[in-house]
């Protein structure tokens, strides 16, 4: 490590691994209650827990990303961070206000929640992903901006390198667009339109900034191959991101009230989007192929190559199944979507904040790689993860398929609740690839353990 | 390949293709603003609906259901309930009779104890949902 505030980003890997188990087991509950419909109820209903499930994902991926940039933002620029003291301090105001919110949502009825903290004043709460109290929502846009100041003084009082630029350019579209959760007005077509220029145009936009601009650092590390050729690929890859992708935006403007136009927009631009995720793959293969350099931490470049390719099937290809309007039009809000969104979220930026963190966390501890045993031990909690994840979408797809047929493409429709009951089976395999998922995301917790001295690649401990 | 598309094309690509795009979205936002009247009933949209709407939002009813295709997707699609139930009665009647324990072995839906005025805006809400110009979706009553 070059220098010692990077240091702070430590904090950040733990506090999103945590969370990241933790929604899991959330994850888990709620596949329970899928298949067992009581479970729990009325001390955990589903949409606790779901909210529990997603909060969680969204908290810890945050965590992840930022950092990420505490990590790569000094090395790149050239210099300590700004202030590592004011890094520490959002990490406990987010860490804080992150909790406090979760146990609301398990300790008090959502209503009761609204209540105490004022929801009529600004309301806010009670839409998917965004549920949070408006106090949490203040809270999440202070830690953002402190956040943004602190990595954006560093920068510009070092050298720009095209990788920071990419970087705080998708964080500051992270916050900017994340404003857009304190609109919400009555007439519900346009709460839907804005409500997707949080979601859509932080995962289908600026996020794969930050998620290229990631793996980009990650890359130029291990490889050792000359930055003008990745930086050269990082422009095509973003340049393709936004070109499709925000007019992509469309593909959710179907059948929402908004004009029918969007049908036409959306589906062509959303066909569109997998071309960065798969320009991606090959920006990873092409480097790994012309590295210069054997780097000693294997594992990373395995994740690397495994982000890559599980963007481009959860995003790309998983998001072109169901994309096109007239499919759409059968497959909205089915467990198409839940398929899709999984694998996803799971192989861009969940599997990007494990390879940062894969790569970071041995050299923090003043080691290039972690010893082979811990290193194996990783690849299991790798392939583990990666595998079950291909199988829960894999059965949340034929859980999706029947669905859709039953329910809204036969002659003789059948109710939900019917149809539920008759894909059970694919619901109880869902949540059995859920169990290995988990296996291997605690497996991935111990390999990061610290280890006896025996092992061969590293220094010092 | 490597001396004909240049960094710096690469570069120009992705700020122009970026702020053509970002254009053209605010534009045809703009114009979907436009239209949108004809089609978002907002003509319906009374206190009393903006009343459910909060109450839908303040209990999470989005946590299972969806609601035009989007939320969750544990519970039945409401956009179309009001349609699917013949009218506000029988979706007020629903809510009202969910049984406090849940139903043994059953997706339970929670008692939210709402009284009449509340429940009459949720319905409202529902009511006013159905109506928007949804392109025909769902493509039939279930949803
Ligand atoms: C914890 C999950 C959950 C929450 C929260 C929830 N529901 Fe439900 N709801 C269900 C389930 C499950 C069913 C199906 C019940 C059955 O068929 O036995 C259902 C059914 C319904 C139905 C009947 C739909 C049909 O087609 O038969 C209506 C209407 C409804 N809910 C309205 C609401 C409203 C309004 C809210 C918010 C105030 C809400 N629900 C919150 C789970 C939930
Ligand atoms: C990493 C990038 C992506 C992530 C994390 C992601 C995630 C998601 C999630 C979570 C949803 C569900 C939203 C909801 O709750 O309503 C969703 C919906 C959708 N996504 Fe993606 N997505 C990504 C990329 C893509 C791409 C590239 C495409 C198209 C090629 C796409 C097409 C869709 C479509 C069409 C829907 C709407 C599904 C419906 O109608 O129910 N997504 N996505
Ligand atoms: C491993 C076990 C897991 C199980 C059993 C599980 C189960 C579930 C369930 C039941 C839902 C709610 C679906 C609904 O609305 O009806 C859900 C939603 C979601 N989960 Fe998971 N999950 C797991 C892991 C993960 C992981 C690892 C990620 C991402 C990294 C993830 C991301 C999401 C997202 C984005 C949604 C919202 C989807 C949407 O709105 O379409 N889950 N999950
Ligand atoms: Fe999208």
């Amino acid at each position: 490590m070059q220098y010692p505030s990077q240091n702070v980003a430590r904090l950040y890997f733990m506090a999103a691994i945590g969370l990241f188990v933790v929604q899991i087991v959330f994850g888990l509950i709620m596949g329970l209650q899928y298949v067992v419909g009581d479970f729990l109820f009325p001390a955990i209903p589903f949409n606790v827990a779901r909210m529990v499930h997603t909060n969680l994902l969204i908290v810890w991926l945050l965590f992840g990303f930022m950092g990420a940039s505490y990590y790569l933002v000094p090395e790149e620029a050239g210099r300590d961070l700004y202030s590592p003291g004011l890094a520490k301090l959002m990490f406990w105001v987010f860490l804080i206000a992150g909790a406090l919110t979760i146990v609301g949502y398990l300790a008090v009825p959502y209503a009761t929640l609204a209540k105490i903290t004022g929801n009529s004043l600004l309301p806010t709460m009670g839409r998917e992903f965004l549920e949070q109290p408006w106090i949490t929502k203040v809270g999440i846009v202070i830690v953002a901006l402190a956040f943004l100041f602190n990595v954006g003084m560093t920068v510009l009082t070092g050298r720009k390198t095209v990788v920071t630029m990419v970087l705080l350019t998708g964080l500051t579209g992270l916050a900017l667009l994340f404003l857009f959760s304190f609109y919400n007005p009555d007439n519900l077509v346009l709460d839907k339109y804005y409500w997707w220029w949080v979601v859509h145009l932080w995962v289908e936009g600026v996020w794969e900034l930050i998620l290229a601009a990631i793996l980009a650092f990650v890359l130029i590390k291990t490889t050792g191959v000359d930055r003008e050729v990745i930086e050269k690929w990082l422009y095509v890859i973003i340049a393709m991101t936004l070109i499709t992708g925000i007019i992509g935006t469309g593909h959710h403007y179907y059948w929402i009230g908004t004009p029918a136009y969007w049908q036409w927009l959306g589906s062509i631009f959303s066909a569109l989007e997998p071309i960065p995720f798969f320009v991606m793959v090959l920006f990873a293969f092409n480097t790994i192929n012309q590295r210069k350099r054997e780097h000693p931490n294997k594992v990373t470049v395995l994740w690397a190559m495994g982000t890559a390719v599980m963007a481009f099937l959860g995003a790309g290809v998983w998001g072109f199944m169901h994309t096109l309007a007239p499919v759409n039009y059968y497959t909205h809000g089915t467990q198409i979507t839940a398929a899709h969104g999984h694998m996803a979220f799971f192989g861009a930026y969940a599997m990007v904040v494990m390879t940062i963190i894969s790569y970071a966390v041995p050299i923090m501890r003043g080691q290039d790689a972690k010893g082979n045993r811990m290193q194996v031990m990783e690849m299991w909690s790798f392939w583990l993860m990666t595998v079950s994840m291909v199988f829960i979408t894999l059965f949340l797809t034929g859980a999706g398929i029947l669905q859709t047929y039953l329910q809204r493409y036969t002659d003789t429709p059948l109710p939900f609740m019917i149809v539920q009951e008759k894909i059970s089976l694919f619901y109880w395999m869902r949540e059995a690839a859920g169990v290995v998922f988990l296996i291997g995301a605690i497996l991935f917790v111990l390999s990061f353990l610290p280890e006896r001295k025996t092992s061969s690649s590293s220094t010092a401990g | 390949m490597q001396d004909i598309f240049t960094k710096s094309m690469a570069r120009n690509i992705y700020y122009g293709g970026s702020l053509f795009f970002i254009l053209l979205f605010l534009v045809l936002t703009f114009d979907t603003h436009r239209t949108l009247p004809e089609r978002d009933n907002r003509e319906n949209l009374t206190e009393q609906v903006a009343q459910g709407k909060r109450l839908w939002e303040e209990n999470n009813c989005v946590g299972c259901h969806t609601l035009l295709g989007e939320g969750a997707y544990f519970a039945p699609e409401l956009g179309n309930v009001y349609k699917r139930y013949g009218g506000k009665e029988g979706i007020k009647a629903f809510i009202q009779s969910r049984p406090a324990e849940g139903i043994p072995g059953r997706r339970s839906m929670p008692q939210f104890n709402f009284n009449d005025e509340e429940l009459e805006a949720i319905a409202e809400f529902l009511k006013y949902a159905s109506e928007i110009d949804t392109q025909n979706w769902p493509p039939n009553i279930q949803g």
